[in-house]
């Protein structure tokens, strides 16, 4: 990672050309573009007002004026408010769960000869290689009697494969002399993984957190297989409903919903999807280059 | 691990004493594998039964293959393997380079904060759920879209649907997947890129090679086994091609134009309670993608790369 710190051209290479640089610049500022107008049409378009919405044909670019009415209506009638809990509900204790269990594995997994952590770990692997597939899930959640609980909506995928590998990988680049002396100290192996090696390994925890919540958060399909929907669904899910199968979100919250402009409804729900996204962002920037890349290099 | 060379000498009576807060802690973590993994696959045994969900599992008839020739008698089963294995191809072709072209682009970006600022918003998208990606498609694209408007500057008169047109379900799902997932794509290519020795590009400099010599002899050599990893993972997910991206769009573009395998499953099974006809085509399904991942894995090896595995 040497030359990622620098400002600086490499001297063999020489000072680019101006043409070179103006096409590099112009590349730069489309894919900014790319990717920000999308975020900023949604945006801009739930606080625009139905009539500039309405006039543009469901859209609008640069609000006339600030309205934020589509806020406040797409939460009447309780089903998007009642969606929005489900979904912080399942997220909430979807990642603590997933956390957990996954820290413990790891952690387990990753001290040398420990009693059938081998095969386990092989056995684990494998199921990367053929997972359980959607039938067979379906009919082991409802063997279980969770279908149409809350529970089938994060107990299914507590647990990833990949979060877990990388998890393993971040433990065992710790220095065993670590180890080593906290065995000395007389600590065991929980006083070990809380004072030791959960304290070095924030950013580790940090992403793998971060990877499970946003997908929970994100999950629309859980809700659709292992439930009957209705006050199960998440927001994924029923948001699902009005992009893709063009339901009203304002006729179902039981407003009249003539001259409301539908994109603006369906545009604020978007926008409400991404926020919590966007605000975790800077935190998972910060921390996931780094904390995955030693973690996947290593295992 | 020198420390611990003498450990599996002790019986295994003691190494459990020793390591029983350990297996505690694995604990949870084996039991959800154990049932929502192994457990689970027991009941691929449907694939051979004629499974009625109110008889269960264990007390619906056996039926031996019957259930594999209907499957196959089924043209929208064929129709949806040759789908998944189309829109696969295209992906393969048009959006796998699409990640590494734009890692070496951001890794030609000598001002720093202009790099970091490009990567920080590339990243974005990947997290953002497939549901919310085809809402902004449709909010920028779609017949009332903003890019409709602006071409026909009459908003209610639309060029083409490119959310219900079968034809553009390929493109589309291609514009989707670039759009989500590339920034993301990059961050193992620009991790390979950084690794690669800069004494090879000066001396290659110093020889006269410029930028698309350097590039063909001294970065993709240097990032290769990079490239054949990804390539590996690629193949075990042909069978699979983005099953959330499919589900928001299956409808709309009409199941002839748009079924995967996946959504077979899915729509024949569990909508339309065929399990038993659905845990064949999911089982077929998992085995094909297995041997095809431990295939290209092999093929690696012989290649003389890395691969996934040992």
């Amino acid at each position: 990672m040497s030359v990622e710190g620098t400002n600086l051209r490499p001297v063999w290479m020489g000072r680019p050309k101006p043409a070179v640089s103006a096409v590099k610049a112009v590349a730069v500022v489309v894919i900014l573009a790319l990717v920000a107008v999308p975020f900023w049409l949604v945006f801009a378009t739930s606080v625009s007002s139905d009539a500039e919405v309405n006039a543009n044909g469901g859209w609008s670019l640069w609000p006339d004026k600030l309205d934020f009415s589509a806020y406040t209506n797409v939460f009447k009638g309780g089903t998007i408010g009642h969606a929005l809990w489900v979904s912080v509900l399942v997220t909430a204790i979807g990642t603590a769960l997933s956390l957990a269990s996954t820290t413990f594995l790891a952690y387990a997994l990753s001290r040398p000869n420990v009693l059938a952590g081998k095969p386990i770990l092989l056995a684990i692997l494998f199921t990367f290689l053929f997972p359980a597939g959607m039938i067979p899930s379906f009919l082991v959640v409802t063997d279980l009697k969770l279908f149409d609980h809350l529970a089938a909506l994060f107990v299914p995928a507590m647990i990833n494969v990949f979060n877990l590998v990388i998890m393993r990988g971040f433990f065992q680049g710790i220095p065993e002399e670590l180890y080593e002396a906290a065995r000395l100290d007389g600590a065991g192996d929980i006083r070990t993984l809380f004072r030791i090696v959960l304290p070095l390994s924030k950013a580790i925890i940090a992403v793998v957190g971060l990877y499970y919540a946003v997908g929970y958060w994100n999950d629309y399909f859980r809700a659709m297989l292992y439930t009957n929907g209705g006050s199960l669904n998440p927001l994924s899910t029923v948001l699902r409903g009005f992009v893709i199968a063009g339901n009203n979100p304002n006729a179902e919250a039981g407003l009249d919903v003539t001259g409301i402009a539908p994109m603006k409804a369906i545009s604020a729900l978007v926008v409400i999807a991404i926020v919590p996204i966007a605000a975790a962002f800077p935190f998972l920037q910060r921390y996931f280059t780094k904390g995955v890349m030693t973690g996947a290099v290593k295992s | 691990m020198a420390a611990n060379a003498a450990a599996p000498r002790m019986p295994r009576w003691a190494r459990l004493r020793r390591d029983k807060v350990l297996l505690l802690m694995m604990l949870p973590g084996v039991l959800y594998f154990g049932i929502f993994q192994y457990l689970a696959q027991l009941g691929n045994v449907i694939a051979f039964k004629d499974y009625v969900p109110f008889v269960g599992v264990k007390d619906s008839a056996w039926v031996g293959f019957q259930q594999f020739t209907t499957l196959f008698d089924d043209p929208d089963f064929w129709h949806a393997v040759g789908n998944t294995f189309e829109l696969a191809l295209v992906q393969l072709l048009f959006y796998f380079p699409v990640p590494l072209a734009l890692a070496m682009f951001l890794f030609s970006l000598t001002r720093n904060w202009v790099r970091k600022l490009v990567v920080s918003f590339v990243y974005l998208p990947h997290f953002i759920s497939w549901v919310v990606v085809v809402g902004l498609f449709v909010q920028v694209l779609g017949p009332s879209g903003m890019v409709n408007s602006l071409l026909t500057s009459d908003s209610h008169h639309v060029v083409v649907d490119v959310f219900r047109d079968p034809s553009w379900f390929k493109p589309m799902m291609l514009l989707e997947l670039v759009w989500k997932d590339c920034g993301w794509g990059t961050i193992i290519f620009l991790a390979a890129l950084y690794q690669v020795d800069d004494a090879l590009y000066e001396a290659a400099a110093l020889d006269g090679a410029g930028w698309a010599r350097r590039t063909w002899h001294v970065t993709l050599p240097s990032i290769r086994p990079v490239i054949v990893l990804l390539l590996i993972l690629r193949v075990g997910d042909i069978l699979s091609v983005g099953f959330d991206q499919v589900m928001q769009q299956r409808d709309t573009f009409t199941p002839a134009a748009a079924e995967v395998i996946d959504t077979y499953v899915y729509y024949h099974g569990v909508q339309s309670g065929q399990f038993s006809i659905a845990a064949v085509a999911g089982l077929l399904k998992g085995i094909v993608a297995m041997i095809l991942v431990i295939a290209a894995n092999k093929i690696a090896h012989k290649l003389g790369e890395q691969g996934v595995y040992q």
